[in-house]
Parts: structure tokens; C-alpha cells; sequence
């Protein structure tokens, strides 16, 4: 199999990261929960990710970072944490967003603005770019916030994020980001950028297996828990402890799997983030420049930038989307995604809301081999191998 | 039953500032372990930083360290 579906998860990991979590599966308690040994040690792994997270996205400290399922339980938490609680007092709150966004953004949007939030949209042009001068314009007096991607998930489009921060910070918005598709490949500096909360997934760029992800927490943003109930400190207070992490963390955390993105993680730092955006990006252009003349492909996203997302979605005349990917599936065995990719906003920019795309997306642990064998296959399935 | 000495306790508001401190006065070699927080200061749950009374000094600086995250400071019969 020559696996492309990086931006869905990263199926190739590194050997640290499997035996990391088969050997936490062994030996660990539940973190925070006792001080005997096995539950001391979760409670060290954990506390030692959270070390990890903070150094690598610039967070004020371990204790600013709380670990959840994954990214949209993050954004979740942050939006509904942040925002709902002004609208229960009934605040007036305008949202800033962008069409390059994913559901697991957009939907919390909408949820809140189905309780009164008023949303604005930063609008993509045909090749998925924003206007920052627009961003900006729709600030108003009841603006409170800008939530955005860093990176489309469908095209691979960087968005600004010191250029974002700047806004933000100078307009007194909050900044909350989604990090998904970025997070261990691009650098992030979240005191730098201006960042209040940063969400991040642990199964896909970080290396660490599913079921892993969190939040980083900034210092002047406050977060109302979506969950209460097992702390593991304060048990007979009747309300759930307000300190981080642990006011974001009830219940057990999953000591197995951040084993596994600790692992994934300092992989990344012993590596070289730019080592590893070096690779992926030479594929992603590797591919591109490969698919690019041949006839009937129309290729997405802003290619005049190498600052982007390994990420390659493309069309073939005459093709469904869903067929593309099957027959590259079932006659090549090269696995890519096909459809909506969660991104309904950034399809019916780019014109593709009826017929989707095919997304291939590169790892690091990709070849420049298995990368010519998708050119080859694409250009067999266009008809025109022999060109 | 353990024989009771006099214990310099630490508690912390979140367990991430008890965990900080472990590591640090780990790598420094600096007395003291995490145990159960005492019945004496809290009926809750969570961990809490104990060193030999008399070796209290020596945590000074972590305790500078960690001020943000510390809750309180006893004297016990542990």
C-alpha cells in the first residue's frame, strides 16, 4: 500500500511512539488518581507531554496544557468554554472565521450562533486564499474573537497566523486556532503569535496515536469546562476544580496514548521540525509538478507559495471524485481521501461542492518512489502514460 | 505503625505545579517526595511535596520556583 491520507491520520509512526504506548499499557496507573508508583509514573508521563506540548507550541507552561480525545473535543471546548458563558449573560458576541475552515470549527460556530452569535466569514478566492485587509474589515464594536485553521485541510493553504495574532491582539479579540494540520510540522509560537488557545490533534503531524490531542491555554483567557466530575484533587467540593489543567480535564486521561505522543513528539524534536517539513514538502511539490500538465487535472490551493501544507487535492475530468479514489484504491493500492473532507466552506469556494476532490497527502515517512507511483498511476488513469 | 517525625508539607494548586516540583528537586538532588495530601490540611484527594523538617532551607529555591503554583506550607507530625 503507498498510504496518502497523512492529512486524515499518519499511519506510519515512529517505532518509539508503538512500543511507547505497548509499554505504558503495562505499567501505568491512572494519573493523578493516588501516589503509589504505577499512578505516579502516568502522572510523570503525562506531566512530561505536557512539558513537551508547551515547548513545542510556545505555551506559558506544562500546567496551561490539557489533554483531550482530540482536536474537535479541544475546539469544543474552547469555543463553547469561552463564548457561550457571554452569551448566557447576554453579551453581544460577533465571531470572525474563514471559509478554510473545518467542521470541527464551523460546527461550534454555528452552534453558538444558533443561540445568538453573530458569525462573519473571511471569504476564500477561487484558489482558497483570504484577504487580510477583509478579515480585518469585518472587526466591529461587538467583535470578541477570530477563530481559524492554520492550514486547509483541503488545500494545504498556510493561513498568516502572525499577521492574524497582530489583528487580534491589536483589536483585544481572542485568537483561538485550530493547529490540526500543522501542529509538528510548522512552528508555532503561541506567546509570539498572539495565540489565546491553541488545539491541536495527537494522530496525525505529532506522530501519536489516535484518541490523543489537547488544548494550550493562554494567560488572559478562561475556560468553562464542558465536563466535570473525577478530578483526582478537591473530591469534596461540589464543583469541579477552576485550576489548569485540571478544570479542563475530568474524568481519566489517556495516559496510554499521550505515552505515545510523548514519544511522537520528541521524535519531532530530536528530527528536526524543518527537517520533516523539508521532506514533506519536497514530495508534496514532487507530485505536483508531476500531475500538473497532465490533461484534465485541475489541481487546488495556491501553489505560487511553498509556505503551504503537504497537501495536493485535485479533480480529473470526467471522474467522479469517489471513483478516482477507489480506482486508485483498488488498481494501485494507493490510498488517498475523496469527498467533502469535512470542508464545506472551502469546497464551495473552490467551486467543488457538487463533485468533491481527491486529497493526497504526504508524511514524512512517504518516498520519492511511492510518490512517482501515484504520478504514474494518475497519469495511467488520465489516459496518458505514454505522454 | 511508622514512627511519626516532623515533615515540611507543600500543597499545590493543580497537580502539574506537584509534578514540576518532583522534577526539579529531582534533577537537584533536593530532599523530599510526593505523597497523598494529609487528612490534617485537606479531606480531599491529590499530592502534595514532604521533606525532613529540617531540611526545609534546602527548598527554597524551588519552592521561589513553583510560588505560583503553591497553595500552602504546613508543619506536621506525619
Amino acid at each position: 500500500m503507498i498510504y496518502l491520507d497523512n492529512a486524515a491520520t499518519t499511519l506510519k509512526k515512529p517505532e518509539t511512539v508503538i512500543r511507547a504506548v505497548a509499554e505504558a499499557m503495562g505499567t501505568l496507573g491512572n494519573s493523578s488518581r493516588g501516589v503509589h508508583g504505577a499512578s505516579l509514573a502516568a502522572a510523570r508521563t503525562v506531566y512530561q507531554a505536557r512539558e513537551a506540548a508547551a515547548r513545542m507550541f510556545g505555551c506559558a507552561g506544562p500546567e496551561r496544557v490539557a489533554f483531550t480525545g482530540n482536536v474537535t473535543e479541544a475546539l469544543n471546548m474552547a469555543l463553547e468554554g469561552i463564548f457561550a458563558p457571554m452569551l448566557e449573560r447576554q453579551e453581544a458576541v460577533h465571531l470572525i472565521s474563514t471559509d478554510l475552515e473545518h467542521n470541527s470549527v464551523l460546527r461550534p460556530l454555528y452552534r453558538l450562533q444558533d443561540r445568538g452569535a453573530r458569525l462573519s466569514f473571511a471569504k476564500a478566492d477561487e484558489k482558497g486564499r483570504i484577504s487580510y485587509e477583509e478579515l480585518e474589515g469585518l472587526i466591529g464594536p461587538d467583535t470578541r474573537g477570530i477563530v481559524c485553521t492554520h492550514a486547509s485541510n483541503l488545500t494545504g493553504n498556510l493561513l498568516d497566523l502572525d499577521r492574524i495574532g497582530g489583528i487580534a491582539r491589536r483589536c483585544g479579540l481572542y485568537l483561538i486556532v485550530d493547529a490540526a494540520q500543522t501542529a509538528g510540522v510548522f512552528p508555532i509560537d503561541m506567546e509570539a503569535m498572539g495565540i489565546d488557545v491553541l488545539c491541536f490533534t495527537g494522530h496525525k503531524s505529532l506522530m501519536g496515536p489516535q484518541g490523543t490531542g489537547g488544548l494550550c491555554v493562554g494567560g488572559r483567557v478562561t475556560i468553562r469546562p464542558l465536563k466535570v466530575g473525577g478530578s483526582g484533587v478537591h473530591s469534596y467540593d461540589r464543583h469541579h476544580p477552576a485550576s489548569l489543567p485540571e478544570a479542563l480535564e475530568a474524568g481519566t486521561v489517556n495516559a496510554h496514548g499521550i505515552a505515545g505522543l510523548l514519544e511522537g513528539i520528541s521524535w519531532i524534536f530530536d528530527t528536526g521540525m524543518e527537517k520533516i517539513r523539508e521532506k514533506e514538502m519536497e514530495l508534496a511539490f514532487q507530485f505536483y509538478e508531476g500531475i500538473r500538465q497532465i490533461p484534465g487535472i485541475t489541481v487546488y490551493g495556491d501553489w505560487e507559495t511553498c509556505r503551504r501544507a503537504p497537501i495536493v487535492t485535485v479533480n480529473l475530468e470526467g471522474m467522479d471524485a469517489g471513483e478516482l479514489a477507489d480506482v486508485l484504491w483498488t488498481d494501485y493500492e494507493i490510498a488517498v481521501r475523496a469527498g467533502a473532507h469535512c470542508a464545506p466552506r472551502m469546497h464551495r469556494a473552490l467551486g467543488t461542492e457538487e463533485t468533491g476532490a481527491v486529497r493526497f497527502s504526504f508524511s514524512v515517512f512517504n518516498t520519492a518512489q511511492e510518490t512517482a507511483a501515484a504520478i504514474r498511476a494518475l497519469k495511467e488513469i488520465a489516459g496518458t502514460s505514454g505522454e | 505503625m511508622r514512627e511519626k517525625t516532623l515533615k515540611f508539607v507543600v500543597t499545590f494548586k493543580n497537580t502539574a505545579g506537584a509534578l514540576g516540583m518532583e522534577k526539579f528537586c529531582m534533577e537537584r538532588r533536593l530532599p523530599g517526595r510526593l505523597i497523598p495530601v494529609p487528612r490534617q490540611i485537606s479531606a480531599g484527594c491529590g499530592m502534595a511535596w514532604c521533606a525532613p523538617w529540617e531540611e526545609k532551607e534546602l527548598l527554597g529555591e524551588a519552592l521561589s520556583r513553583f510560588a505560583g503554583q503553591v497553595q500552602e506550607q504546613h508543619k506536621l507530625w506525619l
